[in-house]
């Protein structure tokens, strides 16, 4: 897909929806907030169930993520939030007897369509991990170029150099390491992995990004570092995000949805869904204000 | 400006009430003097049988060590210390009884293999030597194909089992059986090898056939298992992050396998592999009934029989012409030979594990 083919069109909506988003900052408008944005790559989750074997890990999630914002998932441990992420990329097939029962349509096409090929979606839909994973076999330029090159795109030195660049930038890890690209990326700092793993992820040009826990292994100025990232590159891209952090949620994100399962071996299930502001003040139903203020989970 | 004066508190005031913290120590020149008493003791053991015992000095000195450490440590230190120095004892003298036999060998093969190292034995075949002169060149070359044409088939063969095993079988019925079947194949006599390979030979070629082909399979036979097993373990070791990593990137299966497994893993296998050849270039029986001995050079590992150094080891010392002496030092010197070969693999082995782990982890 040729993202700059596509995106003059809606430029002006575009904008308004960035008005919008700040001015919700400070007057909450939580119906704009909801109001699906008819732009190129929202998600669309139509009664969603996931399953391992015959364990029925989560169950009947239906949401509209929005492009252009951070949409949070949280939740307590095992409630399936993260499975829920990996199901949109079709990371979760990794594990074995997973499949899925819904569907799950970006940009009009179905993810869990007949004869879609799983590895196709992920050059679509990038995920970055709760622990920074770089390949400690490669310099930090060629993990920064994995997604290409290991694609088997031929490209010529200046092209890579240039996407190298690109994307160090596009993460704020440029002036770190511009001066050690051939040093393996394994001897950098916990944080500074994780933005490699994000420069990574954005080297191969996705639509979304999903992040599962992406800063649960850092410490809190990397983590800053990271939800900074995260509020510049939401322009670009629709970025998911899994948190335990519930002051994370409130702070990267414009909708928050909570996910709760009813007693271990039961299914977790998307309890509501809302504008960030909403969900953390003054939420619909009673199990999303119990969790949100602390008295469970 | 002055400085109040605390007393400092006497640490040592009573060192003999119960709530005591410190203790005798023996660290340090007393333990040697327990064990320069062990020696003298063992040493004393030898005495009324009239001469020299070294193994009754040797376990007799790491009995007294052991027992009189124990002894000690409980009357000066504590019980504590007094475990904790025995367990200590034994460990240290289950390691120097395990490095024995190894010193011993490495020993008695480099001083009676020096009589025939010599340029002659790295040069000359047995052909036409009768008694002294000659020497291992056509024994050397035979091992060299031989090993090479192993590691040729067993390290697709064994690699590619692994990485079905650990890449693609998920723990299905399928793989564990075939796991089961390794474990077998690890256990397999060597004789059973070279039987099996002959077998196979015979009914292809007709009886009586020898080949240094026949051999390799025998050997192969040997060696695959212990490259499976091996490369199993350290595929097992790159951890699911990495793969997972790569797919996330749209990074097909083949290819994370390919681009990100195997260059993780590689050191480690190669270290296995490496490792595995050293363990089968020694072996004698399978050899004598799949290739036999000759004493001229071979170089046709297809037809014909061929010199290999543990065969043509074994057959110096067993089957020596006039004079004896010739023979068998010809023998201790291919022994010799032998294990020279495998420490230089085990030394690339150290190498290229060096060379090859992922950067940064080193």
């Amino acid at each position: 897909m040729n993202r700059p083919a596509t995106r003059p069109p809606n430029h002006e909506v575009s904008t308004q929806m960035t008005d919008s988003v700040s001015a919700t900052d400070q007057a909450p408008q939580p119906v704009d907030a909801n109001a699906p944005v008819d732009l190129p790559n929202r998600i669309d989750v139509r009664d969603l169930d996931i399953y391992y074997g015959d364990f029925k890990a989560v169950e009947g999630v239906s949401m509209t993520i929005n492009p252009r914002s951070v949409t949070a998932l949280i939740g307590p441990s095992g409630c399936g939030k993260s499975t829920f992420l990996r199901s949109l990329n079709r990371m979760h097939e990794v594990i074995k007897g997973a499949y899925v029962d819904g569907d799950v349509i970006i940009n009009g096409r179905n993810l869990y369509g007949p004869g879609v090929d799983p590895v196709a979606v992920r050059r679509k839909v990038g995920m970055v991990f709760q622990r920074p994973n770089p390949f400690p076999t490669m310099s930090i330029a060629d993990n920064v170029l994995a997604g290409k090159k290991l694609n088997s795109k031929r490209m010529s030195k200046t092209e890579a150099s240039d996407l190298v660049e690109k994307s160090l930038q596009g993460a704020n890890l440029w002036n770190e390491v511009k001066d050690r690209l051939d040093k393996p990326g394994s001897g950098l700092s916990g944080g500074q992995q994780q933005r490699l793993c994000i420069a990574r992820a954005i080297a191969v040009e996705p639509d979304v990004l999903l992040m599962d826990e992406p800063c649960s292994a850092l410490d809190p100025i990397s983590t800053l570092a990271i939800e900074e990232l995260m509020l510049e590159l939401k322009d670009t891209y629709n970025i998911v995000i899994v948190t335990h952090n519930m002051q994370q949620a409130a702070r990267v994100s414009d909708r928050t949805g909570f996910f709760n399962i009813a007693g271990t071996g039961e299914p977790g299930r998307l309890i509501e869904m809302d504008a960030t502001e909403k969900m953390f003040s003054n939420p619909v139903q009673q199990e999303t204000q119990d969790y949100v203020t602390g008295r469970f989970g | 400006m002055s400085i109040v004066e605390t007393p400092l508190p006497d640490l040592d005031h009573d060192e003999t009430t119960d709530g005591s913290m410190t203790s005798g120590s023996l660290a340090g020149a007393p333990m040697m003097g327990i064990f320069a008493g062990a020696v003298v003791l063992g040493a004393l053991s030898w005495l009324p049988f009239g001469g020299v015992n070294w193994a009754r000095w040797v376990i007799v000195t790491l009995l007294a060590y052991i027992i009189g450490t124990l002894i000690i440590s409980r009357i000066v230190e504590s019980p504590r210390q007094a475990t904790d120095r025995f367990a200590t004892a034994i460990m240290t003298s289950a390691f120097l009884l395990v490095l024995l036999p190894l010193v011993s060998v490495v020993w008695t093969v480099v001083e009676r293999g020096a009589n025939r190292f010599d340029w002659a034995f790295y040069t000359e075949t047995m052909r036409g030597v009768i008694g002294e002169g000659g020497g291992g060149y056509h024994a050397i070359v035979g091992t060299l194909i031989v090993t090479s044409l192993t590691a040729v088939f067993a390290i697709p063969f064994g690699l590619f089992t692994a990485i079905y095993l650990v890449e693609y079988a998920h723990g299905s019925r399928f793989s564990k059986t075939v796991t089961g079947l390794v474990d077998v194949m690890t256990g397999i006599p060597s004789i059973v090898a070279g039987l099996f390979a002959y077998a196979l030979f015979v009914l292809i070629d007709g009886p009586g056939h020898r080949s240094g082909l026949a051999g390799a399979v025998a050997l192969t036979l040997l060696m695959t298992p212990v490259v499976i097993r091996t490369s199993e373990e350290m595929l097992r070791l790159v951890p699911n992050e990495l793969r997972e990593a790569s797919y996330a990137l749209g990074v097909p299966r083949w290819k994370t396998i390919v681009k990100v497994v195997l260059p993780t893993a590689i050191a480690g296998i190669l270290t296995g592999i490496v490792l595995a050849t050293a363990r089968v270039i020694g072996e004698t029986a399978p050899l004598l009934v799949t290739i036999g001995i000759t004493a001229d050079l071979n170089k046709n590992p297809l037809s014909g029989r061929m010199a290999t150094l543990p065969v043509f080891s074994y057959n110096s010392y067993k089957f020596p012409t006039l004079p004896p002496e010739a023979s068998i030092d010809r023998a201790w010197t291919a022994a010799l030979t032998l294990v020279l070969i495998v420490m230089i693999l085990s030394a690339t082995a150290r190498i290229l594990s060096f060379i090859l782990k992922p950067k940064g982890l080193r």
